[in-house]
């Protein structure tokens, strides 16, 4: 990482809270600070990708504004984690992505729903896009090219991803490797958020208050994606592999993953949205709720369309519905490695070198 | 908005631990409620805002407790630190009950900390806070409003009105605007006076222009001296205090902990004039820290200079303010303004003592000592010899003042004549003085004010309703 303005002032901050540690309960964070004294600009991108922004630190900070030290942790880090997106951005031309990122990814879910429709009506006469197809997808779209553009547009995105962690780990990695256990504990850290937790009692999202709301919006959004994920799985090793075309009844495997999962996504996706509406605005960015709004937003769409697609397979609107929906996916797998969905990579990554420095010992302490 | 023209049953003057305790005990008990807190919201808490936890008395481990702490150890440490200073039986019953509180105060939303394991061991006698003071203010004030105890930020108690032993009004600044308000029961929780610079300067002199003040600016002791001179008793000698070593370039007010500085065991501590003047190495820190402040009030000038060695660095805490390091010690001095000369004098003299051939370890009292020296360091003495050094320079930092209003076992305030005022209550600082007359326990502030704040809150809902 660069020595910013924003790397000075949470460098600054974390060291308030070194000299402080009261708020070591609530998460990975503190503890990760009391290793040690002098923090690189790589630390302090790990400590910001580690942290969840649950808010706790906020609200129980004695130096937090008005008093004259302003201590904010949560916009702190927020900040260096933004500017850490864009540093670790594979390739580096694409680091701009992230400055205006609400109005990107706004704009390339707009062309990917343009993009899908005109070619899939390039690729099919009027009356078979508006006819009724009996629920079977490739009749409106072949499924080669579904696969082909996928691949592409999904392959490049997860090399993408790839390289942004290997940029990570270089910059803000441990020194050790990580064993078993290391990968099993993190694992566990990032499948069960546990660090979005205030110590077991939840977020601040705009008061003193804790609520367990926003982890489990958040699980909702998770676990509904994959359960979609696996639904589009499923159905393609029933389809390629195991001689069961699509489409499949109601009752089968891949339409009720993918109908508890689109529910799931989008209370997820809706509530997290509504949430950022009514949060305290003190301690976040607000420059960065554009591109948090838009990918919730993405998310969401991703889900109803889906919904939509499946409520509508056996009418006429299939081949519409359809296109808007793999419209919506073509633009997430475009807009990927370049919008918030990063932050699972890069905090997964930061959970797995606390897990790989669980052992060291604080420096001082009571 | 809280209803000022009404009598309330209960008045609480103050608004940190002991005021919320009180507050939310008495409204528990089915008591109207009022308090008055004089600073705004946001610096709302009085020095409970810069705690982290409370002192409590266990015969087995607990959740957030280890191993045990029984009433006679407690009683020990406390005699120990007030060397005798304190009341017995006010003393024995504070212990007996901070037993007793965390039920209580689970109930009312405080969390806790799990254990702290390896630590120089208050992780045995103090239970943390989750998040500290704050959080746990943060906690009370949402039960309080939740209970339905109104609540007046930015309002100071100008005088509790007595007559006959009885509050009949009480004037407060509304916004900075007087009014009057009535109650049939009055507790005042409002804290010491150690943020009243004119008031400590009758005692200390210009001295108290090189004090720091570690907590909240809005603890001036306006209702202690107002009851204090209207005939109710006092206990407590006003030079004595809650007085800490901190780093000099602390602000002035409002620093909170991360102006302490743990150094000193590992140090080696010398005055303006280069001397040493106190044994660093006496007791594990949480037992000693809060002997530092008065010593160095008592220094030239009221300043004092920690300096070790990269060996001893690592081993404590580092303070908000980053160390001052040089790679002699010459240089090191010079850097503190003080006499390069006597400084290596003193360590050269200070390292020729250290006994040889002991093991060194941090976490508990090794005996490593020095000899021949006047005065000796008698734990953790190693020679200040690896560079770079390291320096800091200290203040006396108060955190509370024990002159205090006296009080029985009910937490009624007591009458020059030894009656109790007749619906006048008292808990935290502004009565420590009757548990505390000098020196410190960690987290025993908390301990006074939790406990008599539930007391005072009984009490006083209990009186209000007969």
């Amino acid at each position: 990482m660069q020595e910013t303005d924003a790397i000075l002032t949470a460098r600054h901050e974390i060291e308030v809270c070194n000299a402080c540690r009261y708020c070591e309960g609530f998460c990975a964070v503190f503890p990760a600070i009391e290793l040690r004294r002098e923090f690189s600009a790589g630390d302090i991108s790990y400590l910001a990708n580690l942290c969840h922004n649950c808010k706790g630190c906020y609200y129980a900070c004695q130096y937090a504004p008005p008093h004259e030290w302003g201590i904010n942790i949560p916009a702190a880090l927020a900040e260096v984690r933004a500017e850490s997106y864009a540093e670790y951005a594979w390739p580096r031309s694409f680091a701009s992505v992230f400055n205006r990122n609400g109005t990107i990814v706004s704009l390339i879910a707009a062309l990917g729903i343009a993009i899908v429709l005109i070619l899939s009506m390039l690729l099919n006469r009027p009356g078979n896009f508006f006819s009724a197809h009996n629920g079977s997808f490739y009749d409106i779209i072949p499924l080669w090219s579904m696969q082909a553009v996928g691949i592409l547009t999904f392959g490049f995105s997860l090399v993408a991803l790839a390289m942004g962690a290997r940029n990570f780990w270089r910059d803000a990695g441990p020194r050790q490797k990580p064993g078993p256990i290391a990968l099993t504990i993190a694992l566990h850290d990032v499948l069960t958020l546990k660090n979005l937790g205030g110590g077991g009692n939840g977020c601040n999202d705009n008061s003193e208050a804790f609520s367990m709301r926003r982890r489990r919006l958040h699980h909702a959004m998770f676990y509904g994606f994959l359960l979609c994920f696996a639904a589009t799985t499923t159905g393609f090793i029933d389809h390629t592999f195991l001689n069961d075309p699509a489409p499949y009844p109601f009752i089968s495997t891949p339409v009720l993953l993918g109908t508890i999962g689109g529910i799931l996504m989008l209370i997820g996706t809706t509530g997290l949205f509504a949430m950022k509406l009514v949060d305290d605005p003190m301690p976040a960015v607000r420059r960065l709720l554009g591109g948090d709004i838009a990918m919730l937003m993405l998310l969401a769409m991703i889900a109803l369309t889906g919904l939509i697609l499946l409520a509508v397979r056996a009418t006429g609107a299939m081949g519409l519905a359809m296109a808007i929906h793999l419209g919506f996916i073509l633009a997430f797998f475009v807009v990927l490695p370049y919008s918030k969905m990063v932050h699972g990579v890069y905090r997964s990554a930061a959970l797995l070198r606390r897990a790989i420095e669980r052992k060291m010992k604080p420096l001082g302490g009571e | 908005m809280p209803d000022r023209t009404k009598t309330y049953d209960v008045l609480v003057a103050g608004g940190g631990n002991a005021a919320l305790c009180a507050a939310i005990t008495a409204r528990q008990a089915g008591a109207s409620v009022l308090l008055v807190e004089s600073a705004p919201k946001a610096f709302r808490g009085g020095n409970s805002r810069h705690t982290r936890n409370l002192r409590a008395m266990h015969d087995k481990p607990n959740a957030v407790l280890t191993e045990a702490y029984k009433e006679d150890e407690y009683w020990d440490d406390l005699l120990r630190v007030t060397g005798g200073n304190t009341d017995e039986s006010l003393a024995r019953m504070t212990i007996r009950a901070s037993s007793g509180v965390f039920d209580w105060m689970k109930q009312a939303g405080v969390r806790f900390q799990p254990s702290l394991t390896g630590t120089l061991n208050l992780g045995r006698t103090n239970a943390f806070f989750l998040g500290g003071g704050k959080a746990l203010v943060n906690a009370y004030y949402l039960t309080a409003e939740r209970l339905g105890v109104e609540i007046l930020y930015d309002t100071e108690v100008i005088s509790m009105n007595l007559d006959d032993g009885f509050i009949r009004s009480v004037d407060i600044t509304y916004k900075g605007f007087p009014e009057t308000v009535h109650a049939k029961c009055v507790v005042a929780s409002s804290g010491g006076f150690q943020a009243n610079l004119d008031w400590m300067r009758e005692y200390w002199g210009d001295a108290v222009d090189n004090f720091v003040i570690r907590g909240t600016p809005y603890n001036k002791g306006r209702v202690l001296k107002n009851l204090l001179g209207q005939g109710v008793a006092a206990i407590g000698d006003p030079t004595q205090c809650h007085a800490v070593a901190l780093d000099a370039r602390a602000p002035k007010f409002d620093g909170g902990i991360t102006t302490r500085l743990d150094s000193v065991p590992y140090s080696v501590v010398v005055n303006r004039n280069g001397d040493r003047f106190y044994d660093e190495g006496e007791d594990v820190w949480p037992k000693r820290y809060a002997i530092w402040g008065r010593l160095i009030a008592q220094q030239p000038d009221q300043i004092a200079y920690s300096i070790c060695d990269s060996k001893a660095f690592p081993l404590f805490m580092p303070s908000v303010f980053p160390a001052i390091k040089a790679d002699t010690l010459e240089e090191l001095a010079t850097k503190m303004k003080l006499d390069p000369t006597k400084v290596r004098q003193t360590i050269d003299s200070f390292n020729a003592a250290v006994k040889p051939g002991q093991t060194f370890d941090n976490l508990k009292l090794d005996g490593n000592a020095t000899e021949g020296l006047t005065p000796n360091k008698t734990n953790w003495a190693r020679a200040v010899d690896k560079p770079p050094f390291y320096g800091y320079p200290l203040r006396p930092g108060i955190t509370f003042t024990y002159l205090s209003v006296k009080v029985n076992e009910k937490a009624q305030v007591l009458m020059d004549n030894g009656q109790p005022a007749g619906n006048l209550f008292a808990s935290g600082e502004i009565m420590s003085g009757n548990i505390l007359g000098k020196g410190y326990l960690a987290g025993f502030g908390m301990t006074i004010g939790t406990v008599f704040g539930r007391i005072a809150g009984q009490e006083a809902a209990r009186r209000a309703r007969n």
